[in-house]
């Protein structure tokens, strides 16, 4: 008789369990889909592991870190005028905002502040930034929700804006302008009037997306009461900026703790919603790039003149001791923990980046709903890989 | 046709076979020509002028050679099987969904005698074949082995079906009102009408069945899963549904499909609703003349509605799939039966 090989055995056992299980009753299972990190819904490489019960999501896991780029570590090799460079690729999408927190940390502990020029166009930059960044979320809600129109006119205007950054800074993304004790340079001439310009297209474009996208009758049955956070439970994770604001969470920084800008001075208005829906994320964000383009105007006609540098050390050694500093970046809350033991580098650098605790809710927040309202719910939290992982 | 224009001229005396096969090139050659032209003109250029950008400029006269550019470079591709895919089942779903879309059109007249095959059950049969393709998308995605296109083949084939019930129900009420399933018989029905007596442009159907024209054409954008319904191929959540492992030529099949699809729906709606190759008012014209005339009225009629279908793609955000299910069974097929309800009575009362 020939041997008969563990193969073949296998095979007869398993054939035999399926016939006996066909008996039984059907059996149905989950499905684990993983999302990512190639995915179109992720702007990045965030993955999400999802465990599905047909289209219903069981369990739902972000996994982050395939764009670690390791800036916390660096930063202790860089001198502090270095670094600027390097926080700029965090948040890519309104980069001179991940500048400031660092810089006013630094101002803290050197014990320097930047005169009032600076200070009012440190302030106009940092909303320059908000809405480049968030005209971008605009539109790209619409493309995660399939209506590409809406992306086509944000990055049309979105361009002005940045072109304006550009005149200023030189970069169209990564401006490197920040310094500590002031800016890099004065704006160039003629620049305020044409920002107001730019600012009147943003406010027709924010008209138009509330006509195409969030009027729309689809666009409100796919956002309404989908991914619903509670003010307690986005305290609990540490929510911040729009996120926590839709919540109906009353809290900005740029309102609550304006160190270093010229918030008190300007006339505008913290934006809340009580739903903590996607529609409210959304809606709580278009309201935001209007209030920044009414800072914008303002800052354009009242920018005092003077000095844009203080008097700094040629070679900067910033003394020992700690300093956290805080803002509210276009994205949430940002924080730069800086300790100094009087070197030219910082000995540790800690970046709370708003995204990384943005993106934390997921798990809760995914668990039951179904797989298209994963992406609503992930385009509406607005997460940047690179505020994530840095 | 063919008899009435060769023989005077050439003096030939087709068989019915040779005839058939000219018949069969000249349907297939109209539509992949107003497919191609659909595609260009809305696809490449409308939209692009919703979205404040040019389109295609480089290839030909303002990018008209595009389409051709892009088969060329489907037709280069490598054409790639998944090594767990079912190798036969995935190499033919394509074929099936492009066949139904080619069987609708067989029937669609576009003149007196310009229509491939005359059938006493016309539009039963454009409505059989259309549901057709849904067996090949759901091939497409079992033989894929790839989740995405497992999910996206479930969700179009739980739409294509909802969505079949207010298609076949809207086109009822038409059916009714002309008395005929014949497509040739309907056409006839609405340039003799009349509107209270008056017969200047005939009874298009879209006046008297103006709901069951919103109900088809809402349906028919759910058959050709282009947004708002567009969950099955849903880019942004299942990268392309069950077209995620189509490369080369099969996707082009796919490509093909759609669009032309499109087209004969847009076809179909414009011979139910809007009068099909007559001229508003018939004027009179002999057959030979119509013979000319007709099929540029219908593809005329035809591009503006597909018109349509690329203007609300590209304006509307997405259903989810419950939610797409929900309209069809609670609002679209009430209404279309309303609507029979309410056509039946008046057919009896005028």
């Amino acid at each position: 008789m020939t041997a008969v090989t563990d193969r073949q055995k296998l095979q007869y056992i398993a054939a035999k369990a399926a016939d006996s299980r066909v008996n039984v009753e059907l059996e149905t299972e989950g499905m684990i889909l993983n999302m990512g990190p190639q995915h179109p819904a992720t702007h990045g490489t965030l993955r999400i592991v999802a465990k599905l019960d047909g289209e219903q999501v069981v369990a739902a896991e972000p996994i982050a870190g395939y764009m670690h780029r390791g800036y916390e570590k660096l930063t202790e090799v860089r001198t502090y005028p270095q670094i600027t460079a390097l926080v700029n690729r965090i948040d890519w999408l309104g980069s001179f905002a991940n500048e400031v927190p660092f810089i006013l940390a630094s101002e803290q502990l050197m014990g320097i502040e930047a005169p009032p020029r600076a200070q009012w166009i440190r302030t106009l930059l940092f909303e320059m930034s908000r809405v480049a960044n968030l005209i971008l979320f605009l539109g790209d809600m619409g493309v995660q929700l399939g209506a590409v129109t809406p992306a086509f006119f944000a990055f049309r205007d979105r361009e002005f804006v940045l072109d304006q950054i550009e005149a200023v800074t030189g970069g169209r993304f990564h401006p490197n302008f920040d310094r500590i004790g002031g800016l890099k340079d004065d704006l160039p001439k003629g620049w305020l009037a044409e920002t107001k310009n730019v600012m009147n297209k943003v406010r027709s474009f924010c008209d138009q997306i509330e006509g195409l996208l969030m009027n729309a009758e689809v666009f409100a049955t796919r956002t309404r009461g989908i991914g619903v956070i509670p003010a307690d439970v986005a305290m609990q994770y540490g929510l911040s900026g729009a996120n926590a604001r839709a919540s109906g969470i009353d809290w900005d920084l740029r309102r609550d703790a304006p160190f270093g800008f010229v918030y008190p001075e300007l006339d505008w208005k913290v934006w809340t919603h009580p739903d903590g829906d996607s529609f409210a994320r959304f809606w709580v964000r278009l309201q935001e790039v209007r209030e920044s383009t009414k800072m914008i105007d303002q800052i354009c006609d009242g920018v005092p003149g003077g000095p844009i540098m203080a008097k700094v050390p040629r070679i900067i050694k910033v003394p020992a001791g700690e300093a956290y500093v805080t803002t509210e970046n276009p994205l949430g809350e940002m924080g730069f923990y800086i300790v100094s033991k009087g070197e030219l580098a910082p000995f540790r650098v800690k970046i709370r980046s708003a995204s990384f605790n943005n993106v934390s809710i997921t798990p809760w927040l995914l668990r039951g709903v179904y797989v298209p309202d994963i992406i609503t719910i992930l385009a509406s939290l607005y997460f940047i890989l690179g505020d994530i992982d840095r | 046709m063919i008899q009435a224009v060769l023989h005077p001229m050439f003096g030939l005396e087709l068989a019915y076979w040779q005839e058939t096969i000219i018949r069969v090139l000249l349907g297939l050659v109209a539509l992949l020509l107003l497919t191609g032209g659909a595609v260009y003109l809305y696809l490449f250029k409308f939209v692009s002028f919703m979205q404040s950008r040019l389109g295609p400029m480089e290839a030909g006269p303002y990018g008209s050679m595009q389409l051709l550019a892009e088969v060329g470079k489907w037709l280069q591709k490598e054409d790639i099987f998944t090594e767990d895919s079912d190798k036969f089942i995935f190499g033919i779903a394509p074929a099936v969904v492009l066949a139904s879309t080619f069987l609708m059109f067989v029937v669609i007249p576009a003149g007196p005698s310009a229509v491939v095959a005359d059938l006493g059950t016309g539009i039963y049969f454009v409505l059989a074949m259309s549901s057709l393709s849904v067996i090949g998308i759901l091939m497409a995605g079992w033989a894929s082995a790839n989740k995405y296109a497992l999910m996206g083949a479930l969700r179009a084939g739980g739409q294509l079906i909802a969505y079949e019930l207010p298609l076949v129900l809207a086109v009822l009420g038409v059916v009714i009102s002309a008395g005929s399933l014949n497509l040739q018989d309907i056409v006839a029905a609405q340039s003799d009408g009349a509107i209270f007596g008056w017969t200047g442009i005939g009874n298009p159907y879209i006046l008297t069945q103006i709901v069951g024209f919103g109900i088809f054409l809402i349906a028919v954008q759910a058959e050709l899963t282009q947004t708002p319904f567009d969950m099955p191929i849903a880019e942004s959540e299942l990268v392309a549904g069950y077209q995620v492992e189509y490369t080369g030529i099969r996707f082009l099949v796919y490509f093909i499909a759609e669009f032309a699809t499109a087209v004969a729906f847009a076809a179909v709606a414009s011979t139910l609703f809007l009068g099909g190759w007559q001229l508003p008012g018939a004027w009179g014209l002999s057959d030979g003349a119509m013979n000319v005339i007709g099929p540029l009225m219908i593809s005329t009629k035809a591009v503006l509605l597909v018109g349509v279908v690329f203007w609300v793609r590209f304006s509307l955000p997405r259903f989810r799939e419950d939610q797409l299910q929900k309209l069809a069974w609670k609002v679209l097929i009430p209404l279309a039966l309303a609507n029979i309800v309410v056509t039946g009575v008046m057919k009896v009362v005028f």
